[in-house]
């Protein structure tokens, strides 16, 4: 029976020989335990436990944490899913910003002749696709047609309109910035008196990119705070329901981050788990989206079709799961785990 | 060294919020390896005399040294490693019944950090120092009283500390268990774990023939 006792003093403690004592300081104590293999693996082993032991506890109890998960779930998918979107529709629009066109207004002493010939001469450069020519003459006809003005036009001596080279960009040009470029050398050409790029609609539709992504990134915030007090609320009930143990394992000489750790393994797992059903939300959406939009695109002999989420959109949910699940449990630990003290 | 003691109170009033003076003064010496009781009314401060001991209070006046070591001079975050040596056990044994007495007496292995393999063998040793070993499996609902009281002696034995706290240990049981109770704090004591038992149990302490230290009213009675 003695032996038994003194036997199992732990030999790494070396104040504790024959008679048992009291001698370390305690910070040296906690330092040398961090540092003995036996603990570092026993750290680990305890992690590695507590992360399985958590999400058991989860399952456990099926129907309320899915129903946690789910809101999560839910509020992970609204902003994803906009995001997804926009990203779709941005592109969309990349395509479209290259076919606009550039037309050359030419100055009205410049003979339509010569400005025949400057339009096959732009026509030959590598950024320009084609090229179509309209001769005073032909503007004239269309500006009467089209503005209704043709009884005023008459009462004029001559012809106020110039030629104008209407230019399409080749195919390698393809966003405003290079349209931009094409258009401010063609405006240098000798003869041209102006530019105009049908750019105006493009930089407005971005203009409301710009606003619908600023909005997606608010929603995404304020909702990312819903998570964090959603698991935070969670995680205080979880430690109400656990203050026994907590108090218990206090006693037996619990540090505060041993007490914790349970804790914020179960937030942890409330986000990851919540960022993967948000996940088959996003995909289930597009899934269910994919056909009206391959008929619209169909219908606009466009070959677009609805990209999903990538890989790294996939890694940036489940990581921004994780983190507000620990940060939310972080929270609540903070304030309702450090004052249950043993009385 | 070995003439310190191994708790040492000196003039250590707590007052609690509200004026309650639970201990006035009170100073006394407990030697290593030494056994004692700690005896008085309901209300003369034997749970607050622990609590000092276990740090879960601060004393108002007076200092406390266990193990020749000034309590005061532990920070909260210091107070878990101190609490690894010494071993409590409590009248309603606080045993966490959604886990196996295996897991109960482990806890506190874990908790100091004790390699995973070390900690079977560590468990058992105690379960079988107080008679369990073949319960190690169930759940301690299913355990007597006295049982239950068993399984918290060994978790607080576990770690091998040099200080085994109780307080009011029998409070719950038969005189026939409480006395298989005190012989086993007496067999701890006698491998050289300094224990100190708060019991209002007078029969029982009287031929148990150790020393008694007699608290009334927050007052140290001598004799």
């Amino acid at each position: 029976m003695k032996d038994a006792v003194q036997r199992g003093a732990k030999p790494s403690q070396g104040n504790r020989r024959s008679q048992p004592a009291i001698n370390e300081t305690p910070s040296r104590q906690g330092a040398s335990a961090g540092l003995e293999q036996s603990s570092l693996e026993a750290y680990f082993s305890h992690h590695r436990q507590t992360a399985k032991s958590s999400l058991i506890r989860l399952f456990s109890t099926p129907l309320s944490s899915l129903m946690t998960w789910l809101v999560i779930a839910v509020a992970l998918a609204l902003p994803m899913g906009l995001l997804v979107l926009l990203t779709n529709v941005t592109g969309l629009t990349a395509d479209l910003e290259g076919s606009s066109r550039i037309s050359l207004y030419m100055k009205l002493d410049v003979e339509d002749q010569a400005a025949f010939q400057l339009s096959q001469e732009i026509k030959k450069r590598a950024d320009v696709d084609s090229v179509h020519f309209i001769n005073r003459v032909e503007a004239l006809e269309e500006f009467k047609s089209i503005s209704g003005w043709g009884d005023v036009l008459a009462y004029l001596d001559n012809n106020p309109l110039p030629s104008v080279i209407v230019v399409q960009p080749d195919s390698s040009v393809t966003n405003a910035g290079q349209m931009e470029t094409l258009a401010k050398s063609l405006g240098e050409t000798p003869g041209v008196e102006s530019v105009q790029v049908d750019l105006q609609w493009v930089k407005r539709l971005n203009a409301l990119f710009e606003v619908l992504g600023r909005s997606t990134l608010a929603i995404a915030l304020l909702l990312g705070v819903a998570v964090i007090l959603i698991i935070g609320n969670t995680i205080r009930l979880a430690i109400e329901n656990r203050r026994d143990e907590i108090l218990v394992v206090k006693l037996v000489g619990g540090t505060d981050p041993y007490v914790r750790r349970p804790f914020l393994y179960t937030g942890f797992w409330y986000g990851v788990v919540g960022a993967m059903l948000a996940w088959l939300l996003v995909n289930g959406a597009l899934w269910w989206l994919s056909g009206p939009v391959n008929q619209m695109a169909s219908l606009y002999y466009s070959r677009f079709q609805l990209s999903g989420l990538s890989l790294e959109a996939t890694g940036l949910l489940l990581v921004v799961g994780a983190f507000l699940g620990c940060a939310g449990a972080w929270m609540a630990v903070k304030r309702h785990l450090d004052e249950i003290e043993p009385r | 060294m070995s003439n310190d003691p191994m708790i040492h109170f000196d003039r250590v009033t707590k007052r609690y919020p509200g004026g309650f003076e639970a201990l006035t003064e009170v100073s006394f010496k407990l030697g290593r390896g030494e056994m004692a009781f700690l005896t008085g009314h309901s209300g003369a401060g034997k749970s607050t005399l622990l609590k000092l001991i276990m740090l879960m209070e601060r004393p108002n006046k007076g200092q406390i040294f266990v193990g020749g070591q000034n309590l005061d001079r532990f920070s909260r975050r210091q107070i878990p490693y101190f609490r690894r040596h010494v071993g409590v056990v409590f009248q309603n044994h606080q045993l966490l019944f959604d886990r196996t007495v295996f897991d109960n007496v482990a806890l506190p292995l874990e908790i100091a950090g004790v390699a995973p393999r070390e900690i079977g063998r560590r468990v058992r040793a105690a379960l079988d120092k107080v008679g369990l070993l073949k319960k190690e499996k169930v759940f301690p609902i299913t355990l007597s009283g006295g049982e239950q009281q068993r399984v918290g002696i060994a978790r607080a034995v576990v770690n091998k500390p040099p200080v085994l706290l109780a307080d009011e240990p029998t409070g719950n049981l038969d005189p026939e268990l409480s006395e298989e109770i005190m012989k086993l704090f007496q067999q701890f004591n006698q491998v050289g774990v300094t224990v100190l038992i708060a019991s209002h149990d007078l029969a029982l302490i009287s031929h148990m023939r150790h020393r008694v230290i007699r608290l009334d009213h927050g007052q140290l009675q001598i004799g």
